[in-house]
């Protein structure tokens, strides 16, 4: 058997001498792993850092083998360029462990998980922009694999404008009038997810992180009985203390 | 190789012989037969060294160094800046360092970086005893001199945090254009981060 694809490095860990096996999120096959041979090679190694992207060719006896990757050369090395920048650095590695932790091999085919992923990657180094765009790409990975919040409209009163908090027992918008007496069980819910021209402010990150990371934590990674990684924890350390 | 062909204590040897990095069975055979040619050459010499190695080498307490001195003999040395400290990934990468003689100062092994896919945490990593090291005084600078990799400079950024604010100048190794490499050659991350690094002349 043998396809190929693009794909976003999502690590790569040393296989005997020289080889690597190299894990990534394909455009079309989700995620997948397979060895590189001579992929630890000091020539062809800074291609495999995480989050750069790659055109790959998978062959294997088998679908569910481990196969063998042939990888032309990175078409975006987005690794290199950010090393100098700790936020960005620290987002490509909660973004790639994040996928490598929530997802297993062959999860997210045939999504836009990918197409969202690369969006995010791209815009990493513009320090304005992507730590929304970071919250928008959780809660879609949330709903990329199933555990999608419902923020159209309020699930007590129908309501589809002032919304305000989500609710961590449904995932549900609720206007915060409506739900005065439980308003402080409930999860805050920024504007921007609701209306995507909204004006961000740093507090509107911090109710987003701490809107998906709840889900990510109970949802996604509960149910694989794997704790949300460290990564995305060290990420949000970070982004909070920003001034 | 059959069971029989060869005893156990031969069996062992290749078996432990097989799990030296680059080699695999059929050359771990071809070492075990070399070593047992050269008996008292090659053989019982290096048991002997390996024995040692063994019961005397540790990691030095202060640095993480492996030696046979408590401190190691880099910490011990007399003529270095013991204002500076070089942070390193590990041992070979202080070897390296000290193999091009540039630099004079102290080191700290981590002894590794921190790594998602590898289960690397900062707890496994010797970086308490670079902190106390730090606040006990009498450093000026920290060179980080960690992997351009996303690990080793996630790592980097990691150590840097923790000695804000402690009076020292924390620094790290320049990214770009190896000597003798020809632009034409070099990846596109490489080129950006030696463009940013441009400095005048």
């Amino acid at each position: 058997m043998n396809w190929s694809d693009d794909g976003i490095i999502l690590g790569a860990r040393r296989f005997g001498e020289g080889g690597l096996i190299l894990d990534v999120l394909t455009r079309m096959r989700g995620r997948r792993s397979g060895l590189v041979y001579g992929g630890s090679s000091r020539k062809r190694r800074a291609q495999y850092e995480a989050g750069n992207s790659v055109s790959l060719s998978w062959t294997g006896r088998l679908e569910e083998a481990l196969g063998r990757f042939d990888v032309a050369e990175a078409s975006r090395e987005r690794a290199a360029r950010v090393l100098d920048d700790p936020a960005a650095l620290a987002a490509i590695s909660a973004i790639t462990a994040i996928l490598r932790g929530g997802l297993d091999e062959g999860d997210a085919a045939g999504s836009a998980l990918f197409e969202a992923t690369e969006l995010l990657l791209d815009q990493i180094e513009a320090q304005e922009i992507w730590p929304a765009l970071y919250v928008r790409w959780e809660l879609g990975l949330l709903s990329a694999l199933g555990f999608g919040l419902d923020l159209d409209a309020c699930a007590l009163s129908g309501a589809n404008d002032g919304l305000t908090h989500v609710s961590p027992k449904t995932g549900r918008a609720v206007r915060g009038s409506e739900a005065e007496e439980y308003v402080d069980r409930l999860l805050r819910l920024p504007l921007f997810l609701v209306e995507s021209t909204a004006h961000v402010a740093p507090s509107d990150i911090a109710d987003g992180l701490k809107l998906t990371g709840y889900f990510l934590e109970a949802r996604l990674f509960g149910g694989l009985n794997r704790g949300i990684p460290p990564e995305r924890l060290r990420l949000v350390g970070r982004m909070l203390k920003r001034p | 190789m059959s069971q029989n062909s060869a005893g156990p204590e031969i069996l062992r040897l290749i078996e432990l012989i097989s799990r030296l990095p680059g080699l695999g069975p059929r050359s771990a055979r071809r070492v075990a037969l070399f070593l047992l040619k050269r008996r008292d050459t090659l053989l019982k010499p290096l048991a002997d060294a390996l024995a040692e190695a063994g019961e005397k080498i540790e990691r030095c307490k202060v640095c993480g160094n492996f030696d046979t001195v408590q401190p190691c003999a880099v910490c011990q040395a007399g003529g270095r800046e013991d204002a500076l400290v070089c942070v390193v990934e590990d041992v070979p990468d202080l070897w390296a360092l000290e193999r091009g003689g540039a630099f004079r100062g102290r080191y700290h092994v981590l002894g590794g970086v921190l790594s998602a896919i590898d289960g690397i945490t900062p707890d496994d990593l010797n970086i308490p005893s670079l902190v106390t090291r730090v606040e006990a005084g009498g450093i000026r600078e920290v060179i980080l001199a960690l992997n351009a990799t996303v690990d080793g400079q996630t790592t980097a950024h990691y150590v840097a945090e923790l000695l804000e604010g402690k009076g020292v100048s924390v620094t790290r190794l320049a990214h770009g254009v190896p000597v003798g490499g020809e632009l034409d050659h070099l990846d596109d991350g490489t080129l950006a981060a030696a463009l940013r690094s441009r400095r005048d002349i």
